[in-house]
């Protein structure tokens, strides 16, 4: 028995010896920073510190929002999202069934390989890619499409904003198609083929089969998925919104989320406070999304909630 | 397969059809790049990029063959910076992961909501800047390229966590346990062997966000000793005089000339892609893998 209590308490140490570096990453990357929220209610002096620095109350809010930026960047997050939401799923969905229709196991293969790869590239290489096409003077599209269309004047794509919400929703699913079209398959292919074989036998057409097994099959991934995003509405993808747009400032009322906006207000105008106000707002209202998002996912389908 | 319905076929061609279109436009963009690459500079000038160059012209590899001070520095840095934190995020996700299935240590549960906490609520770049610049100072180190972000997150250690916890057979680790190993050998010799597919699966997500990571960069390196790959491809796109201006620095060859700009630019992203397009193929299924079980948990 002492021997047993002994070997135990080595056993704990040891096991806490080794999740140390990975809960100290975890402390120093995640839990610091929740303490750092209070940046947002300082009027920072770098040379006092954080902590020491004086109190400004709600002044940077009431700056942020008085300034009309916070409108703006709230309803450019929230409407790309919605957009993002609606094409990822329905795109996704429509082309997992359609490679799922296909009965060649390499052809399938293939096709998946080659769809996914603009996943894998950095937002800067796909910032490089667009702008083969868009560049003003040595873009693709102004030197060969439009003169082939016998257009002579050319299109300042970096500086119009009437053409930034097509090119990014256009471009994120560039990227992302290949993703969500897998993510879908693999839900697919894990429906038991018993069920299309009965259907068949009974004279299903195939439009029915979709509609009778496969979307309700795929209805709880869907659910989880969207409320998922729902819960994201408040963040958006800073490599798209900034690379994409190079940005460029004459398109902001049109590309500027709160991830851009917080950035440049860090980076390039220095002002830690309305930065970190933007960035608090973002957090706290991120935050209340996310739990309800998952209250409402437990409602629905417990095994699919988070907590 | 059987017999197909006419409804099959039809539907069957309309699927390849679809898949073709969507694989061209997947293709096509890196097509141009390469194409652009190739190309004489004056004709990319006067006309633009294209996909079939009147004039090949291979200046610009030559031009980064020539520079490979600065672009292959950058290069090196990437490489590093990818290997130490892919390896550094397996060791720690797995010994984290390995923790958190003992389910006999008192506490367990308690480090298991800190790290579902960090997947809830996250205090946003502005603090995160702060305490790894003023706190950690990690600017102008190869420390702000691996730690901020990326190095390990509550969804991999799930992922991981999940793994052991349905793939690893309890009475192996007791049977260990009892002939007198100590932890770390079972976790090291045995656990982490037997997990293989899944740390292979984790490794490559991690590899590829290192090698393509430029966010890390943009806020915590200023030094251009310290350039990544990506983040030299990000400072050309904010100033195209950038390589003209640092090529003099370096006490290059004199190039400053006919600075084949545009056509480089093009050669040096292809020059970046390149490892990744390279191995990508043959882990292909663990790519789509990682997509599958973050549709089950995440």
């Amino acid at each position: 028995m002492k021997t047993k209590k002994k070997l135990h308490w080595k056993k704990i140490g040891a096991v806490y010896l080794m999740m140390f570096p990975a809960l100290a990453y975890f402390f120093i990357n995640n839990y610091l920073p929740m303490l750092g929220i209070v940046i947002a209610f300082k009027k920072v002096n770098y040379g006092l510190g954080v902590l020491k620095s004086p109190w400004a109350g709600l002044d940077n809010f009431q700056f942020l929002f008085s300034s009309g930026s916070a409108w703006l960047i709230t309803r450019n997050t929230i409407f790309y999202n919605i957009g993002f939401i609606i094409l990822n799923t329905v795109l996704g969905i429509v082309i997992a069934i359609l490679l799922n229709e296909i009965q060649n196991k390499m052809a399938t293969k293939v096709y998946q390989t080659v769809i996914l790869l603009p996943y894998l590239m950095s937002w800067v290489v796909a910032s490089y890619l667009v702008y083969a096409f868009l560049g003003g003077d040595t873009g693709f599209i102004n030197n060969t499409i439009l003169p082939l269309l016998g257009s002579d004047k050319t299109i300042a794509f970096y500086q119009e904003t009437k053409y930034w919400p097509f090119i990014l929703f256009f471009v994120s699913q560039w990227k992302g198609i290949g993703f969500n079209m897998i993510l879908y398959y693999a839900c697919i292919i894990g429906i038991a083929p018993d069920y299309y074989e009965a259907a068949r036998v009974d004279g299903a057409k195939k439009w029915q089969e979709i509609k009778t097994i496969t979307l309700p099959f795929l209805k709880p991934t869907i659910i989880t998925m969207v409320i998922l995003s729902i819960g994201k509405m408040f963040y958006s993808d800073f490599g798209l919104f900034y690379q994409i747009p190079k940005n460029s400032g004459m398109l902001y009322s049109v590309t500027q989320t709160i991830d851009t906006y917080v950035y440049n207000a860090l980076m390039t105008q220095n002002n830690l406070g309305m930065s970190a106000a933007a960035s608090f707002y973002q957090s706290i209202v991120g935050f209340i999304l996310v739990i309800a998002a998952n209250a409402v996912i437990r409602k629905i389908s417990r095994e699919n909630a988070m907590f | 397969m059987g017999i197909q319905s006419k409804g099959d076929k039809i539907m069957g061609m309309i699927a390849h059809m679809v898949m073709i279109i969507l694989s061209a436009a997947a293709v096509i963009p890196f097509m141009l790049l390469f194409m652009s690459s190739i190309t004489n500079e004056q004709e990319v000038t006067l006309e633009g990029y294209g996909f079939w160059p009147k004039q090949f012209s291979l200046e610009a590899y030559k031009y980064i063959f020539e520079q490979w001070g600065q672009i292959g520095r950058a290069y090196g840095i990437t490489l590093i910076v990818t290997f130490v934190g892919t390896t550094l995020a397996i060791l720690l996700v797995a010994m984290l992961s390995y923790g958190l299935v003992q389910k006999d240590v008192p506490g367990i549960r308690v480090v298991f909501l800190l790290v579902l906490l960090t997947m809830l609520f996250n205090g946003g770049i502005v603090p995160t800047y702060y305490v790894y610049n003023n706190l950690l100072h990690v600017k102008n180190t190869i420390w702000g390229l691996v730690l901020p972000n990326l190095l390990m997150n509550g969804f991999t250690v799930i992922l991981v966590k999940n793994y052991f916890e349905h793939n690893i057979p309890a009475e192996l680790i007791e049977a260990a346990e009892l002939d007198g190993a100590n932890q770390f050998h079972i976790l090291f010799k045995l656990v982490m062997p037997l997990a293989t597919p899944i740390l292979a699966t984790v490794g490559l997500l991690t590899g590829v966000a290192y090698w393509n990571d430029w966010t890390n960069g943009l806020y915590y390196i200023t030094d251009d000793k310290l350039f990544s790959i990506q983040q030299l491809l990000n400072k050309m796109n904010e100033n195209i005089q950038f390589l003209a201006n640092n090529a003099s620095l370096l006490g290059g060859t004199a190039i400053n000339t006919a600075l084949p700009s545009g056509t480089v630019r093009m050669a040096i992203a292809v020059v970046a892609i390149l490892p990744v397009i390279i191995i990508y193929p043959f882990f292909q299924k663990y790519f789509a893998k990682g997509i599958t079980m973050g549709a089950v948990k995440g």
